[in-house]
């Protein structure tokens, strides 16, 4: 049960190291993902801590990636935005 | 009146589908959508009372459920949003002639924050500032040039970090109580490392959400390359969003805590209105002037946490802060449209060119002068009365630092504000120039930010009904926690 908790605390821990070092806009959208992922597992692993399946945090988890998905898409969206602006800028 | 709130979440999100899927009255819906929103907000605010409302939603009882709650706090912040809403609808009116997708951004961003204002479920709260956050910087992708998308996507991870953080330590609280109702958890938390550390994760994502120093880096860049509608919305509303969050968080979840944290907290706030002030006087452009007194201004609000510890009447520190955040709402908002004015009119916003634009565009200057009379809290405006509130209460327990702080906060301010308001007294006898229509300002333009002006003024002559609601919902709050 604790490996679950140590990998959540490492992933969250690796997401925030790439987005503070790295500078590689969609490197940091992708630690960002990792740091959300970290959470995540953290709350499914707790529902079933208790021996009884606690379905709460299921619901959180499913919201929580649905947020996840919709603001990935959003960042990315606005990258090629920026892409396109510099592209214009050049030609 | 016990389905009126629901109008401030549902119609602006129904106004924001129906104005993206016909942009040709997307702006009509919004005036529409905004004006009768200012109208639930005042009936709202006028009958709230001191119990407050609270409903759950879809019938599902708490701690199944989750439950909105209005009380005096909320339903203040909730006109406030409203009315800087039409303010800004207006104002965009003539601002935005052509772009037609700032109109459902807007709805969308006024119905998350409605909804944020009335949450008492702390997951309920990560999803509204997800809403925030991402219409926040859609609208300053408006701006659609490279700066201003380059700020825009720093704005983008500032945001998503800020509230993983908050999610994070919403995880963690459950892991320990196994509720997410605010009322609830603030009758469990104990003085525990656990909680300290989800404590913690919270409150750095807020205040990076919030842009107090020294957290503040993103905020000029965001703030002052959007468009000057949005700018205005971003530092009237949206970082006050956050440390509404904050500020409940405080006031009802985190055990009791050092003295010394509190005093931390206060010399954070003092250091940002240095920074920010000292930033605004040597900026050399508007609009960055006018973002750096945010970060000035948000150090106010750092305050509460120190006079919310040691004063002998908390709740009166509440108070000031709430009222601060008012007035310096209106004020702000005001500047920032001017400074949208005279950058149209300029064709730039570097102040020692500004003259010419200052001198055609008088009605603007004269809102400067209002607003910033708001800011630098001469009597007899929203502003002082703030400021008057905060500097009593930290005299009445002996808090002679925090004296000395909001004093002098006052004096850098009005050096900065004076930057601006000296352009009208220029001596220049050019006669205007006939512009080029896209540089033109409407009438419009210039009369909102004079009436987000007079407001702010005026705010100081009808502070009895916001203070006694603030003071009454404190009250309730710290009774409830005697039983």
């Amino acid at each position: 049960m604790s490996i679950y908790f140590a990998t959540s605390a490492s992933l969250f821990a690796m997401g925030l190291v790439a987005l503070i070092l790295r500078q590689n806009a969609i490197v940091r959208l992708m630690a960002l993902n990792l740091m959300g992922i970290a959470v995540f597992l953290w709350l499914v692993n707790w529902a079933r801590a208790g021996g009884v399946i606690d379905a709460i945090p299921h619901a959180l988890v499913l919201t929580g990636i649905v947020v996840a998905v919709s603001t990935t898409a959003f960042g990315l969206a606005l990258l090629v935005k920026i892409h396109r602006l510099k592209d214009g800028d050049n030609s | 009146m016990n389905l009126l709130p629901m109008y401030l979440v549902f119609a602006p999100l129904l106004g924001a589908i129906s104005a993206y899927l016909s942009p040709r009255f997307a702006a009509p819906i919004a005036m529409f959508v905004t004006m009768l929103g200012v109208a639930v907000g005042l009936v709202l605010f006028t009958n709230i009372g001191v119990d407050g409302w609270s409903m759950a939603l879809a019938g599902w009882d708490v701690p199944l459920g989750i439950a909105w709650r209005i009380d005096g706090l909320s339903a203040t912040l909730l006109l406030l949003c409203w009315v800087l809403g039409a303010g800004i609808s207006v104002y965009a009116l003539g601002y935005f002639r052509t772009e037609t997708a700032f109109w459902p951004l807007l709805l969308l961003l006024l119905s998350g924050c409605s909804a944020l204002f009335m949450a008492n479920d702390l997951f309920n709260i990560y999803v509204m500032l997800e809403i925030l956050g991402l219409t926040a910087v859609a609208l300053v992708a408006l701006a659609n040039n490279s700066e201003a998308l380059k700020a825009a996507l720093t704005y983008l991870f500032v945001g998503l970090f800020g509230s993983l953080c908050y999610l994070a330590g919403v995880a963690l609280l459950y892991t320990q109580y196994g509720v997410l109702d605010i009322t609830l958890l603030g009758a469990m938390t104990l003085d525990e490392p656990l909680t300290w550390i989800a404590c913690a994760l919270m409150a750095l994502g807020l205040l990076l959400k919030s842009a107090i120093f020294p957290l503040h880096f993103w905020l000029p860049g965001a703030h002052s390359n959007a468009p000057a509608p949005v700018s205005a919305l971003l530092s009237a509303l949206v970082v006050k969003a956050s440390f509404f969050v904050l500020l409940r968080l405080w006031s009802e979840v985190v055990p009791s805590t050092p003295e010394i944290l509190g005093l931390m907290l206060g010399l954070v706030g003092a250091t940002a209105i240095i920074w920010g002030s000292y930033q605004a006087l040597r900026t050399p452009r508007l609009k960055l002037l006018v973002a750096y007194s945010t970060v000035a201004q948000l150090g106010y609000l750092m305050l509460l946490f120190p006079l919310s510890m040691t004063a002998t009447n908390p709740s009166s520190a509440y108070a000031g802060v709430v009222y601060f955040m008012v007035a310096h709402g209106l004020a702000k908002s005001a500047l920032f449209m001017v400074a949208g004015n005279l950058q149209r009119v300029a064709g730039h916003d570097r102040i020692a060119d500004l003259k010419h634009a200052a001198v055609i565009l008088q009605p603007s200057l004269f809102a400067v002068a209002l607003a910033g009379a708001s800011i630098m809290g001469l009597p007899p405006s929203g502003g002082f009365i703030a400021k008057w509130t905060l500097l009593s209460t930290s005299l009445s327990s002996g808090e002679w630092g925090w004296v000395v702080m909001l004093l002098g906060g006052g004096l850098m301010s009005v050096t900065y504000i004076f930057r601006i308001l000296v352009l009208a007294f220029q001596d220049d006898a050019q006669a205007p120039m006939n512009l080029p229509p896209e540089r033109s300002v409407t009438r419009s333009m210039q009369f909102v930010p004079l009436i987000l002006g007079a407001f702010a003024i005026a705010l100081g002559f009808n502070a009895t009904p916001i203070i006694e609601a603030i003071t009454a919902t404190q009250m309730s709050l710290s009774a409830g926690a005697m039983q």
